[in-house]
């Protein structure tokens, strides 16, 4: 038997013995140290005969890899071991609370702005912004509300001027006619905002939210702004069916002109939208007043279109079980926190509106 | 305007019960507001006589009166009201009964210690005028057998408020609303038929329109009744002004009030006895003065409409009467006043003087101008059958001719507008029945529209009529297509959106509130900007345009923390006003966070929120909006709320340009003034109009990014410099050493004290090498570091430290 195999076989079987990491160090040593039994095999290796030393220089190398392979991965083994009586120790009261972190939110109003904005950008309308202050002409006059206009006690404006020519708006319909002087068209946009009326009681805040829809082209008629509206509000409750009624109305701006209603009924004391015989007003609406195109340098003749109105926070209310209005500006933490939207809920068409 | 089924069934004829004709009138436009039991809550009402009122035993004002309510024991009832005497007819309301006005319920209860049961009301309580001053006097001829009878008529139809648009003057009578109704298929509008009239001689008064400038007056219609004997109205009468909520007054003044709510066409009822001379229908001047039925002095402007006579002012034409020349229950010779005047000067007239009557609401919206001879009539009629007297011939003076206007319409305009077709004969129909004339010509429609419609004049109010009637429920419904041509937001409006779910994202609840606030608030947050006062404001602590978010964000802030909280993020993103011409006005987002981090936590060190919070929250959410972190720019130049030494101001750039963002702790001195109690306050507020859009989109700057594989390797220096010295600076000249090489610089110390010089500080800086070309050896790095210590120590005052 050669000294190689021999070597082996005895290291192989003292290796199975049950070793401390000291004692398989020293092993290694005795074996691959510097003048270790299988290092100085290697040696020898220049001393072997050419035709032996191939068989030789194999057996070796088996030999070598064999043992070094199973000293590996007795230490592995060992250390391990050794970390897993360690982790016996090191066990902690995972039920402790978490390291705090901070959740924001996003108020109900910015929420459901985001929503009518996804809804309506699926049908092509884009958004379009106007300033809060505006003139006595674009908020009324340019409206086809005059001075000395009746129509003008229904909106209690707040003035910033004595002579009553700067005002904070009172609906967003001013940002139709801005668009509509700046542009030609067609027009197909919504333009949500912060509206003002001097008003406030238990249903109506001073400042409110609206959001106008325009649709100007050359054939849209009083059936587009049925389906528009129709869509929208199935869209916005997500419901497939929505019971919708339109009753005729007057605003200054519009001709003919109407007011919206939607079905509801109220079970264990939750509003159910579109299901039930009771009626509940929505929106204003309408198509374009002539005298209003002409405003715009639009000529009624060759373009039509619809224009309407929504109350933004009556929305919010309805469709998240708000009941008072007054709250949604009254920045109570908990109401908030309540109320509020994780700012990752990006209301999309694909992921629905809502959760 | 409230009507009831039976007044309408007097002009229409229909087999719809109440609940059919409350659905039609809502389709037709009409909007039926409520529909209320006549008398209702006003069962309860009784009418009651003060037997004895003696004075309170605790108290001088009050009165404690025993009532005879018609039960066999008197009630005790104690009285605030001067006129609580002995032998009083009055209205009586008993514990359990609700007040119109206020809702009230009454209770039994204990009045400076003595029991009072029930109420005597005012008549301004029970919604029957504005008279507070004392409890209801009633005329004891009429009531005396009555004691212990309901006050009010119990009756079984109902009350139907309708909510008149302001276009639609003609329904602002009943037969205006008759007659839509029938339009649409609800009956049959029935004939008016009024009595012949019998007339005696001229109408005696002189009446005079000045032919002058803005005469808003231009017909003006009258006829004298002599002889008459004005009583309380009979019981039909009585009951038809109270059915629609209007307090009986005398039979001449019930009937122009009956008149207006049945034709719509206001009248007024002179004693003539008491005009001076005759009437002078004319401009007022400044300064003149009269005395109106509501029993208040107006002073009046120029170039109001008054019917005036030889003494002075009369009353405000189509607006109200003077109490100089009203009629009383003694009146003997009456002119009844048939007018018209124009909407425009009555709303301005009315709105100077803040005056809003029953008629001053028609004429604003437009009275048929040919109506004057029919109230006239009607009235005299009626006067004559309750009063009785001789009726003179009308008197009509006009400085204008009033006729049909006409249009033509194009029947296919219906169909352009509606989306559905009728039939030509069907629009014809309900023209027809709203009271327009049509002559047919070739294929349009001449039409002369009703005097009382002058909200009709274009083909498109004509469309409007049509489809109204027919009914919107025909308009068929075409739905959406999904196209879209253009995007739906624009760059500053996705920025908007990013920036506000970026900051609630750092954990910050988001709230909206109003864009106006407190003055004396808004001061502390103004700094050059001008007050932007409301003429109107709905209370003095709302009375200006907010200059800052914080304006209103720091008052909730506060609230908050009287609610109990500590530890808060709130911010707002909305408008603040720098101006009060429209678009001067800022889109701002308004940050601020309170309190402590890791309060009470087992696991981390508690500390207070201080101004590293909120930068690192402005530049996070910077970032990712898109702009790059290594180019934004710092300074120290804050507005004077945030505190001088620990806030700052944010650029996209070197440049400068505008700034993007304020940040810092709040200045200790609001908190003081706002009477905040909290350990750390800090804030921030980005500026989205100064936010430079960036040129390229995103998918555009991704396709140039480039990194390298090559081994990096990192050194550790640390400098003594000036403690005034901005690290930002120190940050700069080391990166651009090598612009190549300089991966990044990190600060990982800070330090003064000990073993440091009193006036400077030392900053231990982390920085990263990495070449994109090869591995640096040794003799690489140690070059570049000494570039950086040579670069360092030569710009600035600094040492390396050894």
């Amino acid at each position: 038997m050669s000294d190689i195999k021999k070597i082996k076989d005895e290291y192989l079987l003292k290796l199975s013995e049950d070793l401390d990491v000291n004692k398989i160090n020293e092993i290694k040593t005795v074996l691959f140290g510097k003048n270790g039994l299988v290092s100085s095999q290697f040696k020898e290796l220049g001393k072997i005969p050419e035709d032996e030393r191939k068989k030789f220089a194999s057996e070796l190398n088996e030999a070598k890899d064999e043992l070094q392979n199973l000293i590996v991965s007795k230490i592995k083994e060992i250390e391990i071991k050794e970390i897993n009586q360690k982790l016996e120790k090191e066990k902690v009261d995972i039920t402790l609370p978490a390291r705090p972190f901070a959740e924001g939110k996003i108020h109900p109003v910015s929420q459901v702005i985001d929503e009518i904005s996804s809804i309506f950008s699926e049908i092509g309308f884009s958004v379009e912004e106007g300033p809060d202050v505006e003139n006595e002409y674009n908020n009324f006059t340019a409206l086809n509300t005059p001075d000395n206009h009746p129509a003008r006690d229904m909106h209690d404006t707040f003035y910033l001027d004595e002579k009553k020519e700067l005002l904070l708006r009172t609906h967003t319909s001013p940002v139709q006619i801005r668009t509509m002087l700046n542009d030609k068209p067609p027009f197909k946009i919504i333009a949500p905002g912060r509206t003002y009326r001097s008003d406030s009681d238990q249903t109506h805040a001073p400042m409110f939210h609206q959001v106008e829809g325009l649709h100007i082209d050359k054939d849209i008629n009083m059936g587009h702004l049925k389906g528009c509206l129709n869509y929208f509000i199935k869209e916005f409750f997500e419901v497939d069916k929505i019971k919708m009624r339109f009753r005729p109305s007057h605003f200054p701006f519009t001709e003919p002109s109407a007011e919206v209603d939607i079905g509801y009924e109220i079970k264990d004391g939750k509003i159910i939208i579109g299901e039930g015989d009771k009626w509940l007003e929505i929106l204003g609406c309408g198509m374009v007043h002539p005298n209003v195109l002409k405003n715009v340098n639009v000529d009624p003749g060759e373009f039509q279109g619809y224009a309407f109105g929504i109350g933004i926070d009556r929305l919010a209310m309805l469709k998240y079980g708000i009941n008072d209005l007054r709250a949604f500006f009254d920045c109570d933490y908990r109401w908030l926190n309540q109320f509020g939207f994780d700012p990752i809920d990006v209301p999309s068409s694909y992921r629905g509106l809502s959760r | 305007m409230k009507i009831t089924s039976d007044w309408l069934k007097e002009h229409l004829d229909t087999k719809l019960d109440e609940n059919q004709i409350i659905e039609k009138l809502t389709d037709v436009g009409l909007e039926v507001e409520s529909v209320e039991k006549q008398g209702g809550e006003l069962d309860d009402f009784i009418v009651a006589k003060i037997l004895k009122a003696e004075k309170h035993p605790n108290a001088d004002k009050l009165r404690v009166c025993d009532v005879d309510i018609g039960k066999e024991n008197p009630v005790k009832v104690v009285c605030g009201a001067p006129n609580a005497k002995e032998g009083l007819f009055t209205i009586y309301a008993p514990p359990g009964s609700v007040i119109p006005k206020n809702q009230m319920k009454l209770v039994v209860s204990k009045i400076r210690g003595v029991s009072s049961y029930g109420m005597l009301c005012s008549e301004s309580e029970l919604n029957l005028s504005d008279e507070s001053d004392g409890i209801t006097e009633l005329s004891s001829h009429d009531f005396k057998n009555k004691i212990g009878d309901n006050y009010f008529p119990k009756k079984n139809s109902n009350v139907i408020d309708i909510s008149i648009t302001p276009n639609r003057a003609d329904c602002l009578g009943v037969r205006g609303i008759a007659r839509d109704l029938a339009a649409a298929g609800s009956g049959k509008l029935k004939d008016f038929k009024e009595n012949e009239l019998k007339k005696d001689g001229k109408q005696k008064v002189s009446v005079k329109i000045e032919n002058e400038d803005n005469q808003a007056c231009t017909i003006f219609g009258s006829c004298l009744i002599t002889g008459v004997k004005n009583i309380e109205s009979p019981d039909w009468l009585k009951e038809k002004i109270i059915s629609i909520g209007q307090k009986p007054i005398s039979a001449i003044v019930d009937i122009t009030n009956y008149v207006m709510f049945d034709l719509n066409r206001p009248l007024h009822a002179y004693d003539v006895d008491k005009i001076d001379k005759g009437i002078i229908v004319r401009n007022s001047k400044k300064n003149e003065t009269f005395t109106a039925l509501d029993n208040k002095e107006y002073k009046l402007d120029d170039g109001m409409c008054v019917i005036s006579d030889a003494s002075g002012v009369l009353g405000l034409g189509g607006i109200i009467g003077g109490t100089r020349s009203g009629t009383e229950y003694d009146t003997k010779n009456v002119l009844i006043e048939s007018a018209y005047f124009l909407p425009r000067s009555i709303r301005k007239s009315s709105k100077i003087l803040n005056i809003d009557t029953d008629a001053k609401f028609r004429f604003e919206r437009g009275i048929d101008p040919l109506s004057i001879e029919q109230g006239l009539k009607k009235a005299s009629n009626l006067i004559q059958e309750i009063c009785g007297g001789k009726v003179s011939e009308f008197d009509i003076q006009n400085i204008e001719k009033y006729e049909n206007k006409s249009l033509e319409f194009n029947p296919s305009m219906f169909e352009k507008i509606t989306g559905i077709k009728i039939e030509k004969n069907e629009m014809m129909k309900i023209l027809n029945d709203l009271g327009f004339v049509i002559e047919e010509n070739k294929k349009n429609l001449q039409l002369k529209i009703p005097t009382w419609r002058p909200d009709i004049s274009l083909e498109a109010d004509v469309v409007e009529e049509l489809i109204r009637i027919k009914g919107y429920e025909h308009i068929e419904l075409i739905e959406p297509q999904k196209i879209r041509q253009k995007e739906t937001l624009n760059k500053k409006q996705k920025l908007f959106h990013f920036l506000q779910r970026a900051i609630a994202s750092k954990g910050y609840l988001e709230a909206i509130t109003w864009s106006f606030t407190d003055s004396k608030i808004n001061q502390l947050f103004i700094e050059k900007n001008k007050e932007i006062k409301i003429v109107n404001p709905i209370s003095s602590d709302l009375d200006v345009l907010r200059s800052s978010i914080f304006s209103n964000l720091i008052i909730h802030l506060n609230k908050n923390l009287d609610r109990g909280f500590k530890d808060l993020s709130i911010f707002e993103i909305g408008p603040t006003f720098l101006g009060k011409k429209p678009g001067e006005q800022l889109t701002v987002v308004g940050g601020l966070k309170s309190g402590k981090i890791f309060r009470q936590s087992w696991l981390e060190k508690e500390r207070l929120v201080d101004v590293f919070d909120v930068k690192s929250d402005v530049i996070k959410s910077l970032v990712e909006a898109g702009y790059d972190k290594e180019n934004l720019y710092f300074d120290i130049e804050t507005p004077s709320y945030y505190h001088p030494g620990k806030s700052g101001r944010v650029f996209l750039n070197k440049g400068k340009e505008k700034v993007v963002a304020y940040f810092g702790d709040i200045h200790p001195n609001v908190l003081k003034k706002l009477d905040i109690k909290i350990e750390a306050l800090a804030g921030f507020e980005i500026f989205l109009d100064n936010i430079k859009q960036p040129k390229k989109s995103l998918k555009d700057q991704k396709t140039k990014h480039k990194f390298s594989d090559y081994q990096k390797s990192e050194r550790d220096f640390a400098f003594i410099l000036d403690k005034n010295f901005q690290v930002q600076e120190l940050i700069e000249i080391i990166s651009n050493v090598d612009k190549n090489l300089i991966q990044s610089v990190k600060v990982f110390d800070v330090y003064e004290g000990k073993n440091i010089p009193e006036d400077k500080k030392s900053i231990a800086l982390n920085v990263t090498i990495q070449s994109s070309e090869k591995t640096l050896n040794e003799d690489d790095l140690n070059k570049i570091n000494q570039t950086i210590i040579t670069a360092v120590e030569s710009k600035l005052d600094a040492k390396i430290r050894s």
